[in-house]
């Protein structure tokens, strides 16, 4: 058996010089090379390393601990420096980078000179909200998360209702669960609209809301998770079934076309009595019958009906003296029967080559 | 709901013009969603015994099969095996044209004839089995038509919708109801006569116990206690009728009860009496922990909530006079008492379930049934005698033996008191716009079974017990005005376009939107839309611990909360573009962001829950216009010039681009270049400008070009619309000077820290009411410049109103404006 050439004191002492020399490594470069003097094949604990096999087995045991000891603590340091030599790095590149925005010199950008797009469903809601300003509408939006007393309850649905059941709704997490949910219809915006105008006295109303809304419904070519409704309101005096039915005309020939005609026909909501779904003149074979409106010359485009005395009576209007109707429709519907794409999802996939046609 | 055309044909004459039959239809709100011809092709098609079986040589697939047709033999080639000598199978001989299309010719196969085809189901268009030949049962003779030998008649079954607020048209009686109404002929409903109780009968009373624990949940049960029972199967032409209305014929007692439910929208429920504890039943709220086993094989666990909206948790069962449960209410009997083969006696029950208990279990246990549809939208509780009678009557046509026990035992509960409703003529024009008159009304109403009473001035009106969905007054007279609007027809009701003297407009906000989407399009920015619902990932992304908005049921489990930045998602439109080689693109959004209340600044209160009493925090909403620049060249100078193009179109006043903290950077921000827009005159912040950090842009586009930088731009669309918080212009305009302007150049150096538009505004200021604009046109740093300052280039552009400036006064305001800028910004002149 040799006699070690060194000893425990002497390892930590190489230690030691070897972390002093790590922490005043100034960059990456030479942090490298000291990581390779250090800990690599013709380094001093490597070199010691190769003795151990020929010391007694207690020797080289109490070495070996000290070896190994010494070469956790180098790397330790190294990789510690490193991370913050990487940060400092980081950082001046930050510095290097600065800019100061208040300096952006005046005229200093030009324009590109090609011209950007309006996505297609922002076009077709710009347009029915222009047709139905011109019919005497205002437009006005809410929120897009509700609760289920604008939602549902004071339109007439209450809690177990089957018409909550239909609307596949998406719940929001709240303090008391299933109350709040992402609305499933512009509808909760009849109640507010109409709450507020019958606190502050100022019926009568003549609106319409676009939004977006949420169904909890598999997406597939024609359907989507997340979409847009324009939702109509009237409440004044003296209104009818007859003057639902001549506004969805007038909006129909306004924003389809003169040889586009609207047809109602009786339907089922909780908050109109009467109800009427409607259907226009099929975009696309102009009532000849085509495969896309199933051979019935017809394509369904919303719902609308006169507000239900419950609703009025929710809300705290007067049934004696006012009277109103609604109606909501899909917007990005209309896009796809007026551009004739074939499948709603290219709307939110915001692919430039789909987004630059509209 | 499907309906075949000949069974309405019974009760109304039906138009030659089917499409006429779809048009008054849709016109009654009972829409036509689809049509089927059922057994139309099949004129040619015969009955064919199988006298021999031949191999042919050479195939193994195929066999020739002897036939006769009852006029002589027959030889087919068949590709079938299901089928041996004696079977009866049909035959389409040639020249036949199966409903498909297919045209059968002679043919020659591996060198044999084939003079006709062996049908399956699927190509007789009577099913979806086309694993082998229709075998027929009960050996029809030979020649026999097909259609004769099922029992098949030609027909056309209509695919119909029915609304929620139509109980009684949920039968091919309420359907025909409709349509006599309309054509304005009388109708006559299926009046039953069932074999009467032979002399000396029991009474079903002294067979069979019937209890009403919970009134509330049941108005009506109805027993009728049927013996010498054959089970067997029912008349061809029922079952057919069966079939064609979707539901599957099993034996004569089931059939006849699910008959009487298609016909007269009135389920009902047969058990075997020998089956039943007790010889008894028992209606009662189910206890929690009970569990029942139902006809369909499975088992349910009663009475335990399921915790959604409205669930009270409860289950109505009938329970025998043992009290154990053997069916659930409305919905499905138990396996127990079901009918067998070997039933002899019938218990038959005919109930009226209050529609939300039924509809309330039918969705807790997940079974729609047939019945349970019915009930849901509630039955017609007077209906429950005639349905017995009618099960009765149909079921002793397949049953000569079968006795009746006298008088049903008829269970009382809780039934609703009909209204009586005050109808005027300024009610229904009120609510119409038309005048339809009161005998119209009366006509129109009574036709489909409401009664009315014509007083002087105004009609009393009492729904049937078939239409709970008539309120009571005030608002069940809206319900019988739509009544009399749909029956009158929506398309005879004049339109009228509304007039009013308030004119249409546009909110500010929504002005606002279009003006800043115009600007953005007009510097080449495309639109974008991107999901509300994000994954949690969108948060990592940015680096963002808060709390989130989280959706309770998500649509995809990978999305299961609401965007609270629009940066992940317009970086993840970029990707999409990038990654087809068509990135070099500026995206915009206009969209709303979510925060949770927990953290909004504040909390967004809105009524709620019953009666919206009580008052809930609901997550804050914040729509914002956000724009990714990732063109070539662009960066935070373009995003600024881009926000100069919106503040420039919304004719801002002075909005401030403020250089922003390393320390203080929005998540998902370059910490160094970056900016927020202040509002000088009030203070607010409207936005922030600058790029988006690199290690994020990395991630969230992994194949973007090294050193790409993104420009962003992120402003709240609400504070931009609010002139308390975006200052804008004065509308009054200034004119032009007609005299000549001059420029004067300064190149002062300054600490950074003085902003370039502290410098214009001082410069101004000293210049006077001469000074038409002043622009910087560079910033320089290095040699001649101290550390943590800048040399800037500005020109004042300076013209007086009526004359031209002269040298000496340019050099006077010269000297003022560099006495300004040392004086009171510590500048020097370089």
């Amino acid at each position: 058996m040799a006699a070690p050439t060194f000893d425990d004191a002497a390892v930590r002492a190489h230690a030691a010089d070897a972390e002093r020399r790590v922490a005043a490594a100034t960059d990456l470069d030479e942090l490298d090379a000291l990581d390779r003097e250090l800990l690599g094949r013709g380094g001093q604990l490597v070199a010691w390393r190769r003795e151990l096999g020929s010391l007694d087995e207690a020797t080289r045991r109490e070495l070996g601990r000290a070896l190994t000891g010494a070469a956790t603590s180098v790397g330790g340091a190294i990789a510690e420096r490193r991370e913050a030599l990487a940060r400092a790095a980081a950082s001046r590149r930050l510095d290097e980078d600065r800019l100061l925005l208040d300096e952006v010199v005046d005229l200093a950008v030009v324009g590109p000179v090609e011209r950007g797009h309006r996505h297609v469903v922002t076009t077709t809601r710009d347009e029915l909200e222009d047709v139905f300003v011109a019919l005497g509408f205002e437009v006005r939006e809410g929120p897009e998360v509700e609760t289920d007393w604008f939602n549902f309850e004071a339109l007439n649905i209450p809690p177990g209702h089957p018409a909550r059941g239909m609307h596949d709704t998406i719940y929001v997490e709240a303090d008391v669960e299933g109350t709040v949910v992402l609305r499933t219809h512009t509808s909760p915006m009849q109640v507010r609209l109409m709450e507020a105008a019958a606190r502050e006295g100022t019926l009568p109303l003549h609106v319409v809301v676009p939004g977006r809304v949420y169904r909890r419904d598999t997406p597939d070519a024609s359907h989507l998770v997340e979409f847009h409704q324009i939702e109509g309101l009237v409440v004044d005096e003296g209104i009818t079934f007859a003057d639902l039915a001549g506004t969805i005309q007038a909006f129909t020939t306004a924003y389809f076309g003169e040889d586009i005609v609207a047809r109602l026909r009786p339907s089922y909501f909780p908050f109109t009595e009467p109800s009427a779904e409607f259907d226009i003149t099929c975009t696309i074979c102009r009532g000849a019958r085509c495969r896309t409106c199933g051979q019935t010359g017809w394509m369904e485009l919303g719902g609308s009906g006169v507000i239900d005395p419950a609703v009025f009576a929710a809300v705290g209007i007067d049934p004696e003296r006012w009277s109103g109707f609604a109606f909501g429709f899909g917007i990005d519907r209309c896009a796809f029967m007026r551009h004739q794409f074939s499948d709603l999802r290219a709307l939110t996939e915001s692919d430039v080559r789909f987004l630059r046609q509209f | 709901m499907r309906v075949p055309v000949s069974w309405l044909a019974e009760y109304v004459a039906i138009p030659d013009d089917l499409d006429e039959l779809i048009a008054t239809l849709d016109d009654l709100g009972l829409v036509v969603e689809g049509v089927e011809r059922v057994g139309v092709g099949l004129e040619g098609v015969v009955v064919a015994r199988v006298e021999s079986i031949a191999p042919i040589e050479g195939a193994d697939r195929i066999r020739l099969a002897t036939v006769s047709d009852g006029e002589g033999a027959v030889e087919v080639v068949c590709g079938a095996w299901n089928y041996e000598v004696g079977s009866h199978v049909p035959l389409a001989p040639v020249g036949t044209v199966l409903p498909d299309g297919m045209q059968i010719a002679r043919r020659k196969l591996r060198g044999v004839v084939s003079n006709g085809m062996l049908c399956s189901s699927r190509e007789l268009g009577l099913g979806d089995d086309q694993s082998g030949l229709l075998v027929l049962e009960g050996a029809p003779a030979p020649g026999t038509p097909l259609t004769i030998a099922l029992g098949i008649v030609p027909d056309t079954v209509l695919d119909l919708s029915i609304e929620g607020n139509r109980p009684d048209a949920h039968c091919v009686e309420g359907v025909a109801r409709d349509l006599a109404a309309r054509a304005g002929v009388a109708f006559a409903p299926v009046t039953p006569a069932p074999p009467l109780p032979s002399d000396g009968a029991a009474a079903a009373a002294d067979e069979v116990t019937v209890e009403i624990d919970d009134p509330d949940l049941c108005g009506r049960f109805v027993a009728t206690v049927l013996h010498g029972v054959v089970v067997g199967p029912s008349p061809a032409w029922l079952a057919d009728r069966l079939t064609k209305c979707g539901m599957r014929p099993i034996n004569n007692v089931v059939d006849a009860s699910n008959y009487a439910m298609l016909e007269l929208g009135q389920p009902t429920h047969a058990f075997d009496l020998d089956r039943l504890g007790g010889h008894g039943l028992r209606v009662r709220r189910a206890r929690p922990g009970e569990h029942l086993a139902l006809l369909d094989g499975t088992e349910v666990e009663l009475a335990v909530g399921s915790g959604a909206l409205g669930d009270t948790g409860e289950d109505l069962v009938v329970c025998d006079a043992t009290d154990v449960p053997v069916g659930l209410a409305g919905i499905m009997g138990g396996a127990d008492s079901e009918i067998g083969d070997a039933t002899t006696s019938v218990v038959l029950e005919a109930a009226w379930f209050d529609a939300m208990a039924v509809a309330r279990s039918a969705k807790r246990h997940g079974l729609r049934t047939e019945a349970s549809v019915r009930f849901e939208r509630g039955c017609d509780w007077t209906a429950t005698t005639r349905a017995s009678e009618r099960v009765v009557e149909l079921l002793a046509l397949s049953i000569p033996t079968l006795t009746v026990t006298a008088g049903p035992v008829i269970a009382h509960g809780t039934v609703r008191e009909p209204p009586v409703l005050h109808v005027d003529a300024a009610d229904l024009r009120g609510r119409l716009g038309v005048d339809v008159g009161l005998d119209e009304a009366a006509r129109l109403l009574g036709a489909i079974g409401f009664e009315v009473r014509r007083d002087p001035d105004a009609l009393s009106v009492t729904p049937p017990a078939g239409r709970p969905d008539v309120r009571d007054a005030p608002f069940g007279v809206a319900d019988v005005a739509e009544e009399v609007a749909r029956l009158h027809g929506y398309s005879a009701i004049a339109p009228r376009v509304p007039h009013w003297p308030q004119p249409g407009g546009l909110a500010p906000l929504v002005r606002v939107r279009r003006e800043v989407r115009e600007a953005l399009v007009g510097v080449g920015a495309l639109e974008a839309w991107t999901a509300t619902l994000v994954p949690l990932d969108d948060a990592v992304l940015v680096g963002d611990e808060s709390e989130r908005v989280r959706v309770t049921n998500p649509m995809a489990a990978h999305e299961p909360v609401l965007r609270s930045s629009l940066l992940p998602g317009l970086l993840r439109a970029l990707r999409h573009n990038v990654e087809r080689r068509q990135g070099d693109v500026a995206l915009y959004e206009v969209g709303t962001v979510f925060t949770h209340h927990a953290v909004a600044d504040e909390p967004r209160l809105e009524r709620a829950g019953g009666g919206g009493d009580a008052l809930l925090k609901v997550p804050a909403e914040h729509e914002r216009v956000a724009v990714v620049l990732g063109r070539p060249g662009d960066d935070a100078v373009r995003a600024v010039a881009t926000w100069r193009a919106i503040a420039a179109a919304l004719r801002l006043a002075d909005v401030r681009v403020v250089p922003g903290a390393r320390d203080s950077a929005p998540l998902g921000v370059h910490p160094t270049r970056w900016a927020t827009l202040l509002d000088v005159a009030t203070g607010s912040v409207l936005g922030v400008v600058g790029e988006v950090a690199p290690e994020v842009a990395a991630r969230a586009v992994p194949t973007l070009e090294a050193g790409r930088r993104l420009g962003w731009l992120d402003v709240d669309l609400l504070a931009l619309g609010d002139p308390a918080r975006a200052t804008r212009r004065d509308e009054a305009a200034s004119m032009p000077s007609r005299y000549p302007s001059s420029d004067v150049d300064l190149a002062l150096v300054l600490d950074e820290a003085v902003h370039v538009d502290d410098v214009k505004r001082v410069l101004a200021e000293a210049a006077g009411e001469w000074c038409e604009s002043v622009r910087c046109f560079d910033a320089y740093r290095g040699p001649g410049v101290p550390d943590g300052h800048r040399s800037l280039a500005l020109r004042v552009r300076l013209c007086a109103p009526d004359r031209t400036l002269s040298e000496a006064a340019l050099s006077e305001v010269r000297a003022a404006m560099i006495d300004a800028a040392t004086t009171s910004l510590a500048a020097t002149l370089r």
